[in-house]
């Protein structure tokens, strides 16, 4: 089932630079997708259009029914309750522990104090984090920090995780677990996956959806299984 | 109910935000503190100075002297004919006799020279006060009892009246103008060193827009902790003006350089100033970081 569509869609930023261009994609309900491009093959671009922190120039984008596009600036914050977003930089609270930081996403929309805590200890579980419930990041690996992140992304049981080069920042084996870890996720959850990477070996090893961008067109579309030749 | 949990968890950050950024909330109070001791000021001056004018528009009268040609049913008939003229609100009668003997207990040279004078030497006239709703329009109204048949003249202060009334509308307009400019500068302030405890937390703000926080749900934690900020920093310029006002007014015995100065009595008059400095502060502090934040709210 579609869960994720773009319909020639074209973004066209103040200064005149054309990150996207005419973009036709389709993502699947439940699927783990990479992303990949090179340097300012329009990836970011394509993402932050997911949740809404950029509009299209034109076209169409539907996210599991929701016209991304057409929505008020003032219902975003509806769109964005529905998605886990996760990034390079972790964005995590320097002064809040594990448990306050994954509460947190909770804490901002208003969820009742009852549910909090079950919610919070189940995300936290899910990520292997259960014993550092009460360490701050300074005290925490990278790889650790991510998880954390990730905690708090899906601590609200998104239907689209997207995750903006969570790697980026780590070591190859702590990228695998950290990639290992959101298939758990897609997997268990049934949460549909979109990550950007750089990362050819986690590419390659995962055998994921891939859709490949180059200087804001779509390349190619890999079906899950097929090779990759190259990473652009 | 969410909207009260929103409410519940911002007031709980507002507190702990202050606590947490110490330094940058005491700077906002110090500069809510002396903005608002001013606005305290002006609105101390502004309303002994409105009390002040009142009570001396109050005690404005003409005096209309009546012709000693005019017998008793005149007299009698001039009443009524005053009393039709618009903004006329009182009229008083008083005749030469009871004028006489007024002035023989203000002054001893009238009591030695007046004393001798029987009812057909007293050269004084019958009069009539008339005190007026509106002071602008004294001098029409005056014309308008002048034109009376059986008035000789008037008399009301003119042009002393006419100045003071000038001076009046020119020293409310002045202190009006300062108090609203002086919260304009209050919420400038405000706005400028709330923004510092804004951007301190830009994560925080970006990561409640990520987690799918509404705008209102975003801003309520900073604008009540503006509110806070605002209702703290009135605390010193209310407890200035309490005790301050109380001082002078004792000092001076309620009275300004000269008897005709009356000071506004402190109580309760001291407590609504106070009421009014407390929520200017509470509000242009809730304004003040609304405005802040706003920025950060772009989608």
């Amino acid at each position: 089932m579609e869960f994720i569509r773009f319909n020639g869609v074209t973004k066209q930023y103040k200064n005149g630079v054309v990150a996207i261009y005419d973009l036709n994609l389709s993502i699947e309900k439940g699927d783990f997708c990479f992303i990949i491009g090179g340097s300012g093959s329009g990836k970011s671009t394509l993402i932050k259009m997911l949740y809404r922190e950029e509009k299209p120039t034109r076209g169409e984008i539907i996210l599991g029914g929701l016209k991304v596009n057409k929505l008020r600036n003032s219902n975003v914050y509806k769109l964005r309750r529905r998605l886990g977003i996760v990034f390079q930089d972790y964005r995590l609270l320097p002064k809040s522990n594990v448990y306050e930081n994954v509460a947190f996403a909770l804490e901002a929309i208003g969820a009742k104090k009852k549910d909090i805590r079950p919610k919070v200890l189940k995300a936290v579980e899910l990520v292997g984090l259960k014993s550092k419930l009460r360490d701050y990041p300074e005290n925490l690996s990278g790889g650790e920090q991510q998880r954390v992140a990730i905690a708090r992304a899906i601590v609200n049981e998104p239907k689209l995780l997207i995750c903006d080069e969570p790697t980026g920042n780590l070591d190859p084996n702590m990228s695998m677990e950290i990639v290992d870890l959101l298939e758990e996720i897609n997997k268990k959850e049934g949460t549909t996956v979109v990550m950007v990477t750089h990362d050819k070996a986690i590419v390659d090893k995962k055998k994921k959806h891939v859709i490949a961008l180059k200087e804001g067109h779509l390349y190619k579309d890999y079906k899950e299984g097929e090779y990759i030749d190259e990473i652009l | 109910m969410r909207f009260f949990r929103i409410l519940g968890r911002s007031i709980r950050d507002a507190f702990k935000s202050v606590g947490r950024n110490l330094s940058l909330s005491l700077a906002s109070i110090s500069c809510i503190i002396i903005t608002l001791i001013i606005v305290a000021l002006s609105i101390i001056v502004t309303y002994n100075v409105d009390n002040f004018s009142s009570e001396l528009k109050k005690d404005l009268t003409i005096v209309a002297f009546v012709s000693n040609d005019a017998d008793n049913f005149d007299v009698d008939k001039l009443k009524l004919d005053i009393e039709d003229i618009g903004n006329v609100a009182s009229v008083t009668y008083k005749d030469k006799k009871e004028i006489k003997e007024e002035m023989m207990k203000e002054d001893e040279a009238f009591l030695n020279v007046m004393k001798e004078w029987d009812e057909e030497e007293n050269p004084l006239q019958n009069t009539y006060l008339i005190k007026v709703d509106d002071i602008e329009k004294i001098g029409e109204t005056a014309t308008a009892i002048n034109n009376l048949d059986a008035i000789d003249t008037v008399k009301y202060g003119e042009g002393m009246v006419d100045q003071l009334v000038t001076v009046f509308k020119v020293a409310q307009r002045v202190s009006i103008v300062a108090v609203i400019a002086l919260i304009l500068m209050t919420m400038f302030l405000i706005v400028n060193t709330i923004k510092l405890t804004i951007f301190s937390r830009k994560r925080e703000i970006s990561i409640m827009r990520l987690v799918g926080a509404s705008n209102f749900g975003i801003k309520l934690p900073f604008v009540v902790e503006g509110m806070i900020l605002g209702f703290i920093g009135s605390l010193v310029p209310v407890g200035l003006m309490i005790y301050g006002y109380k001082a002078l007014y004792d000092y001076f015995g309620g009275r300004l350089f000269t008897d005709i100065i009356r000071l506004v009595k402190p109580f309760p008059f001291i407590y609504y100033a106070s009421a009014i400095v407390v929520v200017i502060g509470i509000v242009v502090g809730m304004l003040g970081s609304g405005r802040a934040v706003r920025k950060y709210l772009k989608v």
